[in-house]
């Protein structure tokens, strides 16, 4: 997984039927210093995340887990919303 | 699987059911060198890692729910080991 901030939110009425009801965050991930690691991204959201927040990006075919049994074509689910972060 | 560092830790209490219990660790992967490989990774703790310990991370789903034991979750990172010493003909790293 990745820390992440959460930037905003995607609206797509027209996507795939799997995907209705799903909220889709855009999402940059950063280190354990808020430096930004890569550049933004889409995540599907699965904790109520909003705008400013900080949380867990999980990346990978594991990003459809959280959504089981349903089955959610996403590479990326924000899966936590991190109160506080400690680092060296 | 890479030599990292515990560099931190992130609470999160609103989180995938499958992640409560879990530690989340805030690790640096290492070059040989000892020095930054590319950005800090989060994990679950699969031995009880500390914070200044040197890990083992391994960056792949499956593993990372085998350390969960919590069969599918949405986890794709684990330190599954605590690294004592690296052992390389050139001296220790």
């Amino acid at each position: 997984m990745l820390l992440a901030r959460v930037l905003g939110t995607v609206v797509a009425t027209r996507k795939d039927p799997a995907l209705v009801g799903s909220k889709l965050l855009l999402v940059q991930p950063i280190d354990a210093r808020s430096a930004p690691i890569g550049k933004p991204l889409v995540a599907i959201d699965s904790v109520g995340a909003g705008a400013g927040e900080h949380v867990i990006y999980l990346k990978g075919r594991e990003a459809a887990h959280p959504f089981l049994p349903g089955d959610v074509p996403t590479d990326a689910a924000i899966v936590g919303i991190v109160d506080q972060w400690y680092a060296e | 699987m890479l030599l990292a560092r515990v560099v931190g830790m992130a609470v999160a209490t609103q989180k995938n059911e499958k992640l409560v219990g879990a530690k989340l660790l805030l690790v640096q992967p290492l070059d040989l060198a000892g020095q930054d490989r590319g950005g800090t990774v989060m994990a679950i703790d699969g031995v009880d890692a500390g914070i200044g310990d040197r890990v083992l991370l391994v960056q792949d789903g499956k593993a990372a729910m085998q350390t969960l034991g919590k069969g599918l979750a949405g986890v794709d990172a684990a330190v599954i080991g605590v690294v004592d010493a690296v052992d390389l003909p050139g001296g220790e790293a």
